[in-house]
């Protein structure tokens, strides 16, 4: 675990909405965004929204999230007086670890949580964060009420 | 004057600003003056081929631009133009 990035303060219901997104889509990936705020010893989200995967042909290991979703989801942000703090997506049936798709496209500060999907429910959820170097360092997600 | 968007993840780079705004005839001169301005952005929007990176998507209004003239797509006063991170992944 690295500890160069703020812990991931979770609440439950955002906690909630997400693994049940990934088992809702299973066995294809699912993805949204997730809100809150950062303060100077912890990043807490409060809010997690569903967005539909457009990624053309097999979904069970990519997704994509359009353009007009982004743009929608910053204004949402901005109008809600919130942060939009980062992306969460499913690997179906695959560890929760980000893949060199992943990395390819990953900004810098945002949170990426990844949700695991076994047949049987969500297996385990972790969350990343790009370093300066570009790659991918673990943050500590701290579920909260 | 033209505005820009700044996506979260580069507000960093703007001392946590949503918003750049500046006079600008095209896309282009926007971003430039963006980059010229704010240390540590430009690799994240332009490629060492000073060719915009294919994870990032530009808006004016509600239209990519890639529909409409690229970076040299025109400006106008009080236009809208925001920078769209790519969101996309998956396991494998």
């Amino acid at each position: 675990m690295n500890n160069q990035f703020l812990p991931l303060n979770v609440a439950e219901s955002a906690m909630t909405e997400m693994r049940s997104h990934g088992e809702d889509a299973f066995p294809n990936e699912c993805c949204g965004f997730f809100y809150g705020e950062e303060t100077d010893s912890e990043r807490i989200v409060t809010l997690a929204k569903r967005i539909e995967n457009v990624k053309e042909g097999d979904q069970r290991r990519r997704f994509e999230i359009s353009g007009k979703d982004y743009l929608a989801a910053e204004r949402f942000a901005a109008r809600e007086g919130l942060s939009l703090l980062g992306i969460y997506h499913s690997h179906p049936v695959h560890p929760a670890i980000p893949s060199e798709h992943d990395l390819a496209v990953a900004m810098p500060w945002f949170s990426y949580i990844i949700v695991s999907v076994e047949p049987t429910g969500v297996d385990h959820v972790r969350s990343w964060q790009l370093t300066p170097d570009r790659e991918f360092a673990e943050e500590r997600i701290v579920e909260s009420k | 004057m033209a505005t820009l968007i700044i996506p979260t993840p580069l507000r960093k780079f703007t001392e946590g600003e949503s918003i750049y705004t500046a006079s600008a005839s095209n896309v282009k001169e926007l971003l430039v003056a963006l980059y010229t301005s704010h240390d540590g952005i430009k690799k994240h929007l332009f490629d060492d081929e000073g060719e915009l990176r294919s994870f990032i998507r530009v808006y004016l209004g509600d239209e990519d631009i890639n529909e409409l003239e690229g970076v040299n797509t025109k400006l106008e006063d009080r236009d809208e133009v925001s920078i769209i991170p790519a969101i996309a992944g998956g396991s494998k």
